[in-house]
Order: C-alpha cells, then structure tokens, then sequence
C-alpha cells in the first residue's frame, strides 16, 4: 500500500515537473516579412508578439526573411530550435509552412492570410480588412470635395481587390457621384513608389488618398499637398496629424495571446480565422476632429452596426462595372464569394490589371 | 609627410593570404559590434559562424546557400580578370530564370526525362543573351559596361513582375503574383531525402573544374589574364579584344543563368518575385574574396553564404538584428580592399629637413 503510495506520489511529482518544466519552455516564433520599424504591417504582428510576451510566453522572431528560398530555412529552424507554435506572417510563407509543418507533427503553425492548410498542425488566420474599408469609404464620400477617391493598391488579388470595392459601395451610399482612380504599384512595401502614385493621384484631382501598401509615404505626400489621407495597418496619425481622417489598424495581439496560451495548455486546433471589428482583430485609429462631430457620431454608429452585424459591408444589390447584378437585392455577399472576389464593382474606373 | 608607394615585389603567397586576414579582421570587427550592442561576442560568434553548421541540415543549407553565388562568382571571374565591370549578374540570373522558368511552365503538365535539360540549357542561353547586351553595346558602340550591365537588372526585374502578375500567374492562383509550381519532371533531383541540396551543386563543381581549365590551360583563357593585366599588350600581341568581350560576357551570363535556373528549380519550384536574395550584388564580393581563382572562390562562396545562415541564427538566439549579416559581408570587402592597397603600397612617413622639400 504504502508501496503504491509512493509510486504514484513519484509519478506524479515527475509528470508535475515534466508539465511545469514543459510550460517553461514554451516557445513561440514569428518570421517577419519585413522589418520590424516599417511602422505598417510588420510592426503590427511585432506589437502582437510583444503582447504575447507581455502575457508571460518567451518568443523569438526573425525580420525581413524574403519570401523566397530562404524562408523554409527560417521555419525549419524555429521548429527545430524548440519553438512549439510559429507564426508566418506574410502569404509568400504558405508553401514552406506546410512543407515544415509536415516535418513537425508537434509544432504548432499559424499562417497569416494564406489559403492551404495541409496538415492538421496548420492553421490560417486573417482579418475582415474590408469593415475597415467600409468606413474609409463612407468617411471618404463625406469629406472629398472633388468627388475623387484616390486609392494605391497593391496587387490584384482578392483580398485588394474587397477593400477597393467596399470603399467604394460604402463612399457610393452617401455620395452618389463618387469616383475611385486606382494606381496599382505592384509593391507592398516601397516608399518612393507609394508617394509618386499618391502624387500621382492627386494630379489627377483625388483629394482623398488611401492605400493597401504598407509604407507611411502616402500619407506624408498627402500632408504635404494638402489632401485627406488614411493610415494603413498602424496608428499612422503621427506621420501626417492634419492629412489623415482615420487608420485601419490590425490589431493581432489578442488573436496571438489567445492562441499562444491555447497551444501552451495543449488545446490548441486547425482553425481557419477570419475576424473583423466584432473581435477586435480590425480596430479604428481615433478620428481627426475635422470631419466634424456629427460625421464622427455617424462613423461611430456604423462601425458598431459593422461589429454587431447589423450592416454588412457587401449588402446588395451590389453591380458590376457592366451593370450585371453580383448581389442581389436584401441578400449579402457570402465568405465564399469575399474569398474569391476578382471583378470591380460600379463606379471604380480602369480595368484589374491582367 | 606621408608619401605612398607602389611596392614592386608583392609575394604571391601573401596575395592569396590576405583573404584570410580580411576575414579575421571582419570577425574580430563583429566581434567588437556585438560588444557595443550589449552582446557577449563570443558567444555571438559561435551563434554567428559555428551554429548554423553544426549539424547535417545546416551543413547542406549552406551549401544550397554557396552554390548560386560560387556559380555567378565563377562567370563573374572571367569578365574581371579581363577588365570587363559585369555588374549586373543579377539581371542575368533573373533573366535565365524567366526564360528556363519559362520552358519548365510549358511543360508543368507533363513528365519525362528530357524536360530539366532543356529548362537548364534555356535557362543558361537566356543569361547569355541577357549578358550580350551590354557586351555588344561596348564593343561596337563603346558604352559603359558598368551603366548599362547594372540598368539591365531593373529590366529583367520589371519584367519578372510584368509575367507574373500577369500572362504567366497561376490562373487558379487568385491572382497572387506567382506562377504555377512547375512539374517534377522540371525540379533538380535532391541529393539527400529530407535536406534540399540538390544537383544543381555538380553544376556549380563542373564551372569551378571547366572555368580552372580554361583559364590556366587554354589560349583564350591567356588572352583574358593578359588583357586583364594590359589593354594595350594585348592588342600589341594581336589578340581580337572584341571577341573576348563577347565571350566572357556570355559566360558570365551563361553562369548566372544557371544560378537562376538553379534556384527555380531547387528550393523553390516555381517563378515568383523574390527569386533571389540579390545573389549577384554579393556573388561580386564572392569574386574577388576568392581572387577570382575558381578554387578560391569555391572557398569565399562558402564563407559569404555563412555570412546569410549566421544572421538567421544570430537573430533566432540572441535577437541580434538580421541585418549585421549585411555589415559582415560590408565588413569583408572593406577588410580586403584595404589589406589590399597596403599590399600593393607602402605608406612612408618621411622625415624631411625644409631644404629638402621637394615638391
């Protein structure tokens, strides 16, 4: 008796010291696709990874790892240095975090914005960007005097492609004479680029100037010509305190938190996030007080409606730059349809490039 | 006074040590940043250039790492030591990638045998066509090789985005910029199962064996190593100085062609915009750290590839930001070149009287 005593008063004081020592060694890395001061989208998850620190989870992250050949390497070494759970940050990570993950049945993977999830040891994760781009357009709608809505963009993919769309049915509801000239820059990161096609824009008579790169370029140039602006990614009302309106910021920490102490307590799983205002993970930077107290309120009231679910940022009847119906009347655009989204709707000029 | 003089007898000993000076000063350098960035350097060190090797994948890494730029370094070598400034390596290997890249799409459907050899040969040819132009503009309309080889770089780049972003992106790819994965029958065959150096290193072997042969045992290799050491000699001794142009040009090109079509076909499978960590810029250091010797440069290609692997470790470990990878292959260089000058000057305090003053 005492015999059996003693064994389980053994086993369970080493499986007390596995499981603590286990929880001390937790590991969480970050592969970053650019540097940590861009002050746009790195800097963001880097925020996130500083919350998870915060909450008392060591971490380790490596910046500015080209999506190339050198990103395998990268992840290959954080799941084999002891990381249990990593992060990959940006698309062009997708096909190596799979081939790790394969490699790594233990390690846990959580990849930013990507579509494949291979192994159960996989999950996705993003944000509803475009709820943020609903209020930009209604914001934008208000305040230009022109009629023209600037707008630099990326590439055309999908995820783009949402936020010109719901920027503009958004900046359509309240100003039905609006326009949106599109510069595509085919960079995400490229500040001398980023400011030419804001000036560019502005020469063409945009008086209000938003963009899906990362840079705080565009902002700057608007300050300096004297035209709205808005931040993307991060607070960047520091970078232009008269220009911009408002920032769309990511706001990843919680998601990060949350799925750190879930893979540290062992009950983690695949997931395929998609969050928006309602969860926090898309958050508003304060807004400028010269939109005027009454649009403010206005803002305000729609970014609750948007978190709660009451308006959704694709409601129909939504048309395409022909005039064929691609939402019908009462009905809401589906995940599915947001996922793969690739036409412009109406009043958007110019062609997605092909 | 400091007066500076050309040294006439330099031993030939200590112009291939030198190298190895420049590498110890550069570690000894790093070493002295890591202490002011609050890092025990010692232990930055190991992180730096002994961790990443320490084991069989790292050890493969690295050679995955040397292989593209011993590759582009050993055509580079053929254009230096002729007085030729190929500058634009990296326009060549992007170039061979789209049009080797482009050979491996037209077959992503299928598989057979004879499909990696013609994306490698096209990739080759499509370097060595790349790498024509600024040749072809300098023999016969003498313009600047160093201008027009480095402006060919933003071409080929501009031209990699234009195809995939759009005629050759994955039509079931949303439109990221990428193209489709190519078929297996185009990927280089791996040499381990489970590491990802693959056969692309033999091609990286038979340059360093093909380039030492031509080099030391052919009449064209004489005529560059002499037009290296004098334009005028050369032309004196009869040598057609246009020909060679053309011809180093296009080994140089053919041969970052083949990094490219190396790296495409290797680790990543398949054209996308990040092809190259600017492999031709730093294959430039590779160059001349090996004395544009092929064995040399099988030496420093290894070194400088450490140089990329060490970062990454160095960042994982101790948070050292990854860009000091930049600063040791900076730091390398600077070293070199001034070892260098003091190898080939000497620098004479002269302790002059006022009537002696003679200049």
């Amino acid at each position: 008796m005492y015999k059996n005593f003693f064994r389980y008063l053994i086993s369970a004081i080493f499986l007390l010291g596995f499981s603590v020592n286990s929880n001390a060694d937790f590991k969480v890395g970050f592969v970053y696709v650019g540097p940590t001061g861009d002050h746009g989208w790195t800097f963001q998850h880097h925020e996130g990874r500083n919350a998870v620190e915060a909450a008392g989870i060591k971490t380790t992250f490596v910046e500015s790892v080209p999506e190339g050949a050198d990103a395998e390497r990268v992840i290959r070494q954080l799941a084999q240095s002891g990381h249990d759970l990593i992060f990959t940050t940006s698309f062009g990570y997708m096909d190596p975090t799979n081939k790790v993950a394969k490699d790594f049945p233990n390690v846990k993977f959580e990849h930013a914005t990507g579509y494949k999830r291979e192994h159960s040891n996989v999950s996705t994760y993003s944000a509803r960007f475009y709820e943020g781009r609903t209020l930009l357009g209604h914001i934008a709608g208000k305040m230009t005097k022109t009629n023209t809505i600037g707008y630099i963009a990326s590439f055309p993919i999908p995820e783009v492609i949402r936020g010109i769309n719901a920027m503009t049915l958004a900046a359509q509801k309240v100003n039905p004479n609006i326009k949106t000239k599109i510069v595509w820059v085919f960079t995400w990161y490229d500040p001398g680029k980023e400011a030419e096609a804001a000036q560019a824009l502005i020469d063409q008579g945009a008086d209000v100037i938003m963009q899906h790169t990362d840079s705080t370029a565009p902002v700057q140039t608007a300050e300096k010509a004297g035209v709205w602006s808005f931040g993307q990614a991060s607070d960047m009302q520091r970078f232009a305190p008269k220009s911009i309106l408002t920032s769309i910021i990511d706001d990843w920490a919680p998601y990060y938190v949350e799925r750190a102490i879930a893979a540290r307590d062992g009950t983690w799983n695949q997931q395929d996030t998609w969050h928006g205002l309602k969860e926090g993970m898309v958050a508003m930077g304060p807004y400028n007080s010269a939109m005027g107290a009454d649009l403010v309120k206005e803002v305000e009231q729609l970014q609750k409606d948007l978190a709660s679910g009451k308006v959704h940022s694709f409601t129909g009847p939504i048309y395409d730059q022909k005039g064929n119906i691609l939402v019908a009347e009462g009905k809401v655009a589906d995940d599915g349809m947001l996922a793969g989204m690739s036409v412009y709707v109406k009043g958007v000029e110019g062609d997605i490039p092909k | 006074m400091i007066k500076i003089e050309k040294r006439n007898d330099v031993p030939m000993a200590l112009y291939f040590f030198t190298p190895f000076i420049a590498i110890i000063l550069t570690i000894l350098g790093g070493g002295i940043i890591f202490y002011i960035l609050g890092f025990n350097p010692i232990e930055a060190l190991k992180f730096y250039f002994i961790t990443p090797i320490s084991n069989l994948y790292g050890f493969s890494e690295l050679l995955l790492k040397a292989t593209p730029l011993c590759l582009i370094a050993i055509g580079l070598s053929f254009c230096f030591k002729s007085n030729n400034w190929n500058i634009g390596a990296e326009g060549q290997l992007t170039f061979g990638a789209i049009v080797g890249g482009g050979v491996a799409l037209l077959f992503y459907n299928q598989e057979g045998f004879y499909i990696l050899p013609l994306v490698i040969i096209a990739g080759a040819i499509g370097g060595m066509i790349f790498a024509l132009i600024p040749a072809i503009l300098k023999t016969y309309f003498n313009t600047n090789e160093i201008l027009v080889s480095l402006m060919l770089v933003y071409v080929s780049k501009l031209l990699l985005d234009y195809l995939v972003v759009g005629p050759w992106s994955n039509p079931e790819g949303f439109n990221f910029p990428e193209t489709r994965q190519f078929s297996n029958s185009s990927r280089m065959p791996l040499l381990f199962e489970g590491l990802r150096i693959h056969a692309g290193i033999f091609l990286a072997l038979a340059a360093v064996m093909l380039s030492w042969f031509v080099l030391y045992k052919t009449y064209l290799g004489f005529q560059i190593k002499v037009s290296g050491l004098s334009l005028k000699t050369a032309k004196y001794a009869g040598f057609k100085g246009k020909t060679m142009i053309l011809v180093v040009f296009m080994i140089s090109g053919a041969c970052a062609g083949l990094a490219g079509v190396g790296e495409i076909t290797g680790p990543i499978g398949q054209l996308h915009r990040m092809i190259s960590p600017d492999y031709g810029f730093t294959a430039i250091i590779v160059a001349f750290l090996g004395r544009l010797n092929p064995f040399g440069i099988i030496f420093a290609s290894l070194v400088v590839a450490l140089t990329y692997l060490g970062a990454e470790t160095a960042q994982i470990f101790l948070q050292i930001p990854k860009y000091t990878g930049q600063v040791f292959q900076g730091m390398i260089l600077f070293f070199l070149l001034a070892s260098d000058y003091l190898l080939f000057f000497k620098v004479k305090i002269l302790n002059l009287k006022k009537n002696e003053l003679r200049y």
